[in-house]
């Protein structure tokens, strides 16, 4: 049945358009009588306006509107309430899109959008996460749908009864998704029907809060999205861009595209919140854990409650008699965070991660073995066994690629020249989740097949690895079938995202196949189109809870500079267990691509806010650094031939997320063992290191 | 042409210009207002999208193209400028029938994911080619004097100014890197 397309390294179908500038995205199709659209962004923090003057940027040559609360189409209430856009004078937070201006030419629009003039009446605000800040509450629950809080045991009397203990806060910026696409959409209406090419992570959800905003049929709206130039989390819903330009265009009724500027992408589009989290562990003199207890606290806006699942890593990563877990939230005047690669996991990793670290140096033990030692089959939030988990295996391989058995704890004792080297360790593990999906097949009479479905290829290689599951499905090479994604015309599907796109999509073109088959089984070869489509809702949503999750091990090794406290990468690996791989190739990048945002997270990235100014100021890609390609000197990542029979029929768990938990934790472990200095905030940057110690 | 024409007829006329430039081999004529960027005369007048719009400050190197053979930052570069001169994008990259060898080894590589800055990346790997065979040291050549080693330490620093946030650098490096030697 199987052609083995599956497991096989394809170069990415779309490859030969992206080299050569033909592959278009959201704001790059050719479109008559197109206009430009212009973001203003609040200049206030919190206020209300009390007057837009327009005069001047309306006599501007070739503006054709300004769209503002006083004049843009009415919007239907609904679930996301910063969606609602030019809907009301109140000001949230700065930067808030409180204007749209409209013109013949980009030129002529950015000129109207500086002439707009805006008077506010302003009151005071509260931007800046502390662990004491008075509006610290409970969240009901956490993202998506956890509990705020656990314990199991009793967590204080394990504690204050153990051996050894470590009690150790951690402290995380905000971080910004900064795909290198903007936030981008062309907008036209035609007869009440909307036609919108957008930069997003699912379509078929862009669609649905389209039609629910401005109240038409979702059959009456159409979402395009072939090419998009990465999201990380931030292009997972309909977001302001999109919504900006089908109002701008419905209010000057031509069509309008509209990108946000890099500058605009710095919160208004969401961002991954700060965070603040305490991490107690306690283990006996041999480093069995006895007590785990991680308090995290993260911000959201006044608009929204975005409670990101910061501490639910830590409920089943490692076993332990004692546990307790809790997450605190304050609502602060900030635009609302939202997702960013691994929410949750990836800053609640780097806390755990580089606790377990300090607890295996308190304890005097290898932190690899340390974690073996504190692996469990059974996971210790739910109580079941896990359908798979190969955390140690990733550990003892990733130890033996990279050289680990040797190496000697103690921190700051090896030199090369001016350079402190150092090696740091952290494991890693993500859901493995699927959502709902449909998909379609068609054979052809010619011998060939069609398969669609309104999947994403954000940069994952999503259309390639369908493309090879759906030629095994059908039991044909792969160059007999053709695919197409990305448009809302094609079978709904769900969102590129928390690394459950391959697993849905793939559940659903299975099937589609197998239906397919079935039918051309029955009724010999096709004289014409047949058809079989296929919608999994019912069979993923009767899928036994159980705890299913990929893992991996990071190793890196860093040469800090003795005199500067510069941080350098030497080499960073790691290995993984992810299920099954469908393509190596591509595989191999997103892994890479998820480490290097995490060398990017210890090493770089900060947002740095202003309270007085109550926003982010360096809100750019020369002031907000992400890693370079002279910052990546060698980095490496294998997987284990993984089965776990108990995920979804193409078996995998997903890739898009594991690459980046743990992996700040395994920098930041490293530059300890190199320095002796335990950087606590991340960024870990030069001026941190050479003010604690006198490192020479 | 989306755009184009209405422009000329909107905007102040004492504000705009005749720019005629070379692009990927052939002359474009195009009246632009003086504010136009070479990177929105490309992508916005001449339908040439292969060039990105990533951050418009010459920050992240997406719109990087061929200018006089130099790789430049179009987002940096006025188009009045550049009247009489000669542009290179990535449309212009590829030969009339096949890839360039550059272009072909950043698919056997992998080396992009989203490919939104791959345009960039791939005008830049050319210029910084064109560079090292000049003879020109980077930050990281130890001699000034002898032609630098394409090792892979000049070809990270050489790409430095062009960011890719899907991380894909040692996938380019690796590219560039086989490019070079089958130059």
């Amino acid at each position: 049945m199987s052609t083995g397309a599956v497991g096989r390294a394809y170069p990415r179908l779309e490859g030969p358009a992206k080299v050569t500038g033909t592959a278009r995205y959201a704001v790059e199709y050719p479109v008559d009588g197109i206009t430009y659209g212009w973001a203003v962004p609040s200049a206030v923090v919190r206020g209300r306006i009390t007057r837009i003057d327009t005069t001047e940027a309306l006599a501007s040559p070739g503006v054709l509107a300004v769209v503002h609360h006083g004049n843009a189409p009415r919007m239907a209430p609904g679930p996301q309430p910063e969606l609602r856009l030019l809907q009301e004078p109140t000001v949230h937070y700065r930067g808030q899109y409180v204007a749209v201006v409209v013109a013949t030419s980009l030129e002529a629009a950015r000129e109207g959008a500086r002439l707009v003039r805006i008077d506010y009446d302003t009151g005071p605000h509260s931007t800046v996460l502390t662990d004491d800040h008075p509006g610290l509450y409970k969240p009901d629950q956490v993202n998506p749908s956890y509990p705020t809080d656990t314990a199991e045991g009793d967590f204080d009397a394990g504690y204050a009864a153990a051996p050894v203990r470590v009690d150790v806060t951690y402290r995380t910026p905000a971080y910004h998704n900064n795909p290198m696409e903007p936030h981008a959409t062309t907008a036209q209406w035609h007869d009440g029907r909307l036609l919108v090419h957008d930069s997003n992570q699912g379509a078929s959800s862009v669609r649905a809060t389209l039609a629910e905003l401005f109240e038409v049929s979702p059959e009456s709206v159409r979402v395009v999205t072939e090419h998009v130039g990465g999201g990380f989390g931030s292009k997972g819903y309909a977001k302001a861009a999109v919504v900006l330009t089908a109002l701008a265009a419905r209010h000057v009724d031509r069509p309008v595209k509209l990108a946000l500027t890099r500058q605009q992408l710095f919160g208004p589009i969401g961002y991954r919140t700060p965070t603040i989290q305490r991490v107690r562990l306690a283990s006996d003199a041999d480093g069995r854990l006895t007590a785990i207890c991680h308090d995290a606290i993260s911000q959201t806006s006044t608009i929204h409650e975005f409670a990101e699942q910061t501490a639910v890593y830590t409920r089943s990563m490692y076993a332990a008699p004692h546990r307790r877990t809790t997450h605190r939230l304050v609502r602060l005047d900030v635009p609302t965070p939202f997702w960013m690669r691994a929410p949750g996991e990836c800053p609640g990793a780097y806390a755990l991660e580089s606790a377990v670290d300090e607890l295996a140096i308190a304890v005097g033990m290898d932190p690899v073995e340390l974690r073996i030692r504190n692996d469990t089959e059974v996971d210790p939030d739910q109580g079941q066994p896990f359908t798979s988990r190969n955390l140690v295996t990733c550990l003892r391989e990733g130890a033996q690629r990279f050289g680990w058995a040797d190496r000697d704890p103690t921190p700051r004792a090896r030199r090369d020249g001016r350079w402190l080297v150092g090696t740091g360790v952290a494991g890693s593990s993500y859901p493995a989740r699927a959502r709902p999906s449909s998909a379609r097949a068609t054979a052809r009479p010619d011998g060939s097949f069609l398969v669609q479905i309104n999947a994403t290829d954000i940069g994952t290689g999503a259309r390639t690895a369908i493309w090879q599951v759906a030629a095994d499905a059908l039991g044909v090479p792969p160059e007999r079938v053709e695919i197409h994604i990305g448009d809302t015309t094609l079978p709904t599907a769900p969102v590129a995202g928390g690394s459950m796109g391959t697993a849905s999509w793939s559940w659903a073109v299975i099937r589609a196949a197998q239906a397919l088959r079935e039918k051309l089984r029955d009724g010999g070869p096709p004289t014409g189109e047949v058809t079989a489509e296929a919608d999994t809702t019912e069979e993923v949503g009767g899928q036994p809870a159980l705890p299913r999750y990929a893992y991996g091990a990071h190793f890196v090794e860093v040469r800090v500079d003795a005199d500067t406290g510069e941080v350098r990468l030497n080499r960073m690996l790691g290995v993984f267990a992810a299920g099954r791989v469908v393509n190596p190739t591509t595989a191999r990048s997103q892994l890479i691509g998820g480490m290097t945002m995490g060398l990017s997270m210890a090493l770089h990235e900060e947002g740095v806010l202003d309270e007085r100014y109550g926003d982010w100021v360096n809100h750019d890609l020369a002031t907000y650094h992400i890693t370079g390609c002279a910052d990546v000197e060698s980095i490496e990542a294998y997987w284990l031939d993984e089965r776990d029979d108990e995920l979804n029929p193409a078996g995998v768990k997903g890739l898009g997320e594991i690459g980046i938990v743990g992996a700040a934790a395994a920098v930041a472990n490293a530059v300890h063992h190199a320095t002796g200095v335990r950087i606590r905030e991340l960024p870990i940057r030069l001026d941190k290191l050479i003010g604690v110690s006198d490192l020479a | 042409m989306q755009g184009g024409p209405e422009n000329a007829t909107t905007i102040d006329e004492r504000h705009s210009s005749r720019v005629t430039v070379e692009v990927n081999g052939a002359s474009r004529e195009v009246t632009l207002d003086n504010r136009t960027t070479l990177l929105d005369t490309l992508r916005e007048h001449l339908d040439l999208t292969g060039a990105k719009k990533g951050c418009d400050h010459g920050q992240c190197g997406s719109c990087t193209v061929l200018l006089d053979g130099r790789r430049v930052k179009s987002c940096l570069v006025f188009a009045v400028t550049v009247d009489g001169r000669s542009v290179v994008t990535v449309e212009g990259l590829a030969g009339p029938d096949e890839l360039s060898p550059l272009q072909a080894a950043f698919i056997a590589h992998d080396a992009f994911q989203c490919g939104y800055c791959t345009p960039g990346q791939l005008c830049s790997a050319r210029g910084m080619l064109d560079e090292v065979s000049r003879g020109w040291p980077s930050a990281v050549t130890d001699d000034l004097n002898t032609p630098a080693e394409l090792i892979d330490a000049e070809i990270r620093e050489r790409m430095a100014g062009n960011l890719c946030r899907c991380a894909a650098y040692p996938h380019i490096v690796a590219a560039v890197r086989e490019t070079a030697a089958s130059s």
